[in-house]
């Protein structure tokens, strides 16, 4: 099988999803990410993310949970896939991987 | 407070978001802007869902959800094909199309005409910027014995400064006038009648007039002259006119201080040549200066502006009781059992509310604005009903058509698409074809209306109207033929049992009878405009009319030149008898009530027409004297008698009037009733004629002067030969002279205009219906070929087949006969009432109408009648 290639922004975002649990639905991953990280982030690029996400496999969403905050309207809850989950592991051997095959004078440079 | 996003960024993503996702996003939008304003505040949040709504734009995406593909309505590829195929339906059946288009095409035309006129008509005096805001004073009194209420717009001079005095509050400006009437003014030797307005100085910014030369203050100098930009050209050319000199009626000095452009035809001023300020009409007239301080003549017009903040209401409320604030009591003792009270005429009713009922404005033109509206629309609606029925008839045709597209997927609203798409097809042909016809038809139809219209094609409203009125005929035209034909169920179209039904004609048939119930009604209605016209016209003036003609004199000159006149005039062998008389020959210029005789109940309303005349008048005009005698030179007391109409004689009542006296009530004058004539149509044709006193005008000073040709004489010669009588006496007036035929035919030409328009528009709808029919009645007959081919064989006679073909469309024609005999007797019955001197509606006017009808109808039908009739019966059963 051909392994779908997970970008750095959707890394973070199937992770912040796996992170809310039952709670992630676009409001929240946005504003868990500019939690965690920081930095802003747009709605739009999000829900772009997750809408592609739900493409490749790696979460599956289901509807619910209208509020009258939201003028009636109900949320799109994403879970994330065996498959996302896998993808999430694999990305994080690689990393590790990658990190053990650093020379320790390099890293002890980077001050790790 | 709640606060809500920017509405524009909330539909712009409700309708170009990703139609599968638009719920969450726009739920999720909606969750973070509450969460921003309360963080970054209600301008940030607004900026950030904006930018994230315009982000999440995706007008291209397609609802993913459903399984299959989902068909859009307005793809260009198909459009396209509607209009390719239009295109092909129009040129395969040429005939059908011509008759649709052409039929459009002439209904349209009708329409915008009409439209145009209405517009003309409402925009009447909408050149006055304050046209909301201007009147004119008219008063309103009731004659205590017989409790009728009578208005006028003729006010007293003193009423003007109580109206600037007291009531500033309600009126900006008050201006005093005098008629609009005709003057000759002078320069050097040239002489040219114009209609002038001898009116206090505001009147200039009243009317917002746009002056060329000069300014509002151009009349405050008392011997002004403020000429229109035509009148200016033909008086000084290319010259300067400003501080020329001019002689108005040869006789009141005036220097040129203005000039305007023209106010447009459809003003009420727009006759108005000149004006000049109302205090020199003052001083050069003994009679008006004597009267700018008595409440009792009442000759003059009074305009009013309002205040910008007062409304008319108020206005008419605050003048209430401003007889009983302003007028002296000593007159006012006069007045009082009269009920007198004045109130603002307002200038938009001017036009079209010109009728008054008990003094107060009752409609007028109104009338026509609103029948012209509603023929204009029948006329539309006819040809409307061409289409559909020609596009229904033949929906057979079309049947295949509309089941293969079903087959292979369209929709009924697709359909439906198509065929309006077809309908606007041929409506915008038509339009662009009828504008060409108002292009050519409009200088002829001006003439015949009496106005000054254009195609305002660089008007922006022109242009939205245009497009208003094309989308409402298309849907007019497309909306029955569109749901019909897209009904059709493919499964039996395809499989060929498709029949239109017994029934499926019946909503055609309706159609038609309306159409020619329409046309029947317009064609009565205009046969009995003109039996009303020809009532009227027939109707005894009690004179001889012919070749009699009329000239105003007005010049001093004229003075004390009558028998000199005269006998220049009979003189020259042209002219058989000269008179003079203070009104012309056909209106009446004086009114005077205050009259008894004897016998006369206490009561009695004694109001009467007064004309005063030479003693030869009677025999130039050639009156009919039906007891005692004419006036004559010979009796010297003759200049203290009075000549009666029938009219007056029969309402004094007295057995045998020759020899009895009519007197002023306060006994100073004295007339002796020398003879009685009998009734002259004078004022309207339409109306009763009124009793009417003729006096001796002994001293001969009298400024109307009617002269009779002999008819032996040719007219051209004749009018030679006076002119040179006229340019020896009196050098400085112009020979102005009008035929008394002609004016008086001038009577009849509101009636006569309304007689010829409704003429045009109900030859056109007939025209329009029997169109339609024609394209019905080729319809039928090919439907039915082979029926007539085996009836043929079987024996059937040219005639039977025509008379079979015929027989359906003629019972149509006699059930819309009979729908529109009552409409019409009503409506028409109506509009007669407004004559007191009317015709009857006779029975034969229905009965030609309807003959007419059925003729038009059988010579439609008839020729393809005939032509199926005649068809070889082997042709038409040959095939199969």
């Amino acid at each position: 099988m051909k392994r779908t290639f997970l970008g750095e922004f959707e890394e973070i975002v199937l992770l912040t999803v796996a992170i809310l649990g039952e709670e992630a639905y676009g409001v929240t991953v946005t504003q868990e990410l500019e939690q965690k990280t920081g930095r802003s982030v747009g709605f739009s690029s999000v829900h772009t993310t997750l809408q592609r996400l739900e493409e490749k496999g790696f979460l599956a969403s289901q509807m619910g949970g209208a509020t009258a905050e939201r003028g009636g309207r109900r949320k799109r809850f994403f879970t994330v896939t065996a498959t996302g989950r896998k993808a999430l592991v694999e990305v994080k051997q690689v990393r590790e991987e990658l990190w053990a095959a650093l020379p320790t004078q390099t890293l002890q440079l980077m001050g790790g | 407070m709640q606060h809500t996003p920017p509405r524009w960024a909330k539909t712009l993503l409700k309708w170009w978001a990703a139609p599968n996702t638009s719920e969450e996003v726009e739920g999720d939008l909606l969750e973070l802007y509450n969460h921003w304003v309360a963080t970054v505040g209600e301008r940030k949040a607004n900026w950030n869902y904006t930018l994230n709504a315009i982000k999440l734009l995706r007008p291209f995406a397609k609802d993913q959800r459903s399984q299959f593909p989902r068909t859009y309505l307005y793809s260009p590829t198909m459009i396209r094909n509607y209009f390719k195929i239009a295109f092909r339906n129009l040129l395969k059946h040429k005939g059908y199309s011509f008759i649709n288009v052409a039929g459009l095409a002439i209904g349209m035309t009708v329409a915008m005409l009409i439209g145009l006129w209405i517009y003309d008509e409402l925009s009447f005096n909408q050149y006055h910027r304050n046209y909301e805001r201007i009147g004119q004073i008219r008063s309103i009194s009731t004659e205590p014995s017989t409790g009728v209420s009578e208005g006028s717009p003729h006010m007293p001079i003193p009423m003007g400064a109580a109206l600037k005095e007291n009531y500033k509050h309600l009126f900006s400006k008050v201006l005093v006038s005098w008629a609009v009437s005709d003057y000759t003014l002078k320069l050097n030797e040239k002489n040219l009648t114009g209609r002038g307005h001898f009116v206090e100085p505001g009147i200039l910014e009243m009317l917002s007039l746009k002056m060329l030369k000069g300014s509002y203050g151009s009349l405050k100098d008392p011997h002004s002259i403020v000429l229109s930009k035509s009148m200016a050209a033909a008086i000084f050319g290319s010259t300067d006119p400003i501080n020329q000199s001019l002689k108005i009626d040869n006789a009141i000095d005036v220097k040129v201080t203005g000039v305007y452009e023209d106010m447009p035809k459809n003003s009420r001023f727009g006759e108005v040549q000149f004006f000049s300020p109302w205090d020199l009409f003052v001083s050069s007239n003994a009679w008006v200066k004597e009267n700018v301080n008595f409440w009792g003549n009442t000759s003059f017009g009074i305009y009013v502006e309002l205040q910008p903040n007062v409304s008319l209401e108020t206005a008419q409320a605050g003048l209430k009781d401003f007889y009983a604030k302003n007028v002296p009591t000593d007159f006012m003792k006069l007045l009082e059992s009269y009920k007198p009270e004045i109130f603002v005429y307002s200038m938009p009713q001017w036009h079209l509310y010109s009728d008054f009922t008990d003094g107060r404005p009752a409609g007028g033109r109104v009338t026509f604005v609103w029948l012209f509206g509603i023929i204009g629309i029948s006329v539309l609606l006819l040809a409307s009903i061409n289409f559909m029925n020609l596009s229904t008839a033949r929906s057979e045709k079309r049947a295949k058509e509309v089941g293969i597209r079903k087959a292979v997927g369209s929709l009924r609203t697709q359909l439906i698409g198509q065929f309006f798409s077809e309908s606007f097809l041929v409506v915008l042909l038509s339009f662009v074809i009828s504008c060409g016809l108002i292009i050519l038809a409009l200088r002829w139809f001006n003439e015949l209306a009496d106005k000054a219209i254009s195609l305002p094609f660089t008007n922006g409203y022109f242009w939205a109207g245009s497009i208003a009125f094309i989308l409402l005929t298309g849907l007019l035209t497309g909306i029955y033929p569109a749901l019909y034909l897209s009904s059709f169920q493919p499964l039996k179209v395809l499989k060929g049992t498709f029949k239109a039904g017994r029934f499926a004609a019946v909503p055609r048939k309706a159609l038609v009878v309306v159409q020619f119930t329409v046309s029947v009604v317009i064609i009565i209605g205009t046969m009995v405009v003109y039996q009303q016209i020809q009532h009227a016209k027939n109707r005894p003036v009690g004179y001889n009319q012919e070749s009699l003609i009329t000239i105003g004199l007005n010049d001093p000159n004229y003075k004390d030149k009558y028998d000199v006149f005269k006998r220049e005039l009979l003189n020259t062998g042209a002219v058989s008898n000269v008179a003079l008389s203070n009104s012309p020959l056909t209106s009446i210029w004086n009114r005077s009530s205050g009259f008894t005789w004897k016998d006369k109940a206490p009561e009695t309303p004694s109001g009467f027409n007064k004309i005063r005349v030479t003693s030869d008048f009677g025999k130039t005009i050639d009156w009919k004297i039906i007891a005692g005698r004419d006036f004559s030179d010979e009796y010297k007391s003759d200049s203290a008698g009075v000549i009666l109409n029938e009219a007056a004689a029969k309402y004094i009542g007295l057995k045998n009037p020759i020899g009895e006296y009519i007197k002023t009530e306060d006994g100073k004058f004295v007339w002796q009733i020398v003879g009685v004539t009998k009734d002259m149509v004078i004022q309207s044709p339409y109306e009763p004629i009124n009793g009417t006193f003729y006096f001796l005008d002994s001293r001969k000073v009298s400024s109307q002067m009617t002269i009779r040709i002999k008819p032996t004489v040719g007219t051209t010669e004749a009018l030679a030969k006076i002119e040179t009588v006229f340019r020896k006496l009196v050098p400085s007036a112009p020979f102005d002279y009008k035929f008394v035929d002609d004016v008086y035919s001038q009577k009849f030409s509101q009636e006569q205009r309304i007689g010829q328009l409704s003429m045009l528009f109900a030859v056109l709808a007939i025209f329009i219906s029997c169109l339609g029919l024609f394209g019905l009645a080729s319809f039928v007959a090919e439907q039915r070929t082979k029926e007539i081919g085996i009836r043929k064989v079987l024996g059937a006679s040219v005639s039977n087949v025509w008379q079979m073909l015929s027989k359906d469309f003629v019972i149509l024609v006699i059930i819309a006969c009979v729908i529109a005999a009552p409409i019409a007797y009503y409506f028409m019955n109506e509009w007669l009432q407004k004559y007191t001197y009317r015709t009857e509606i006779s029975w034969w006017i229905f009965a030609a109408a309807g003959v007419g009808a059925l003729i038009i109808t059988l010579l439609t039908v008839s020729f393809q009648a005939i032509k199926a009739a005649l068809m070889n019966p082997v042709q038409s059963l040959k095939s199969e």
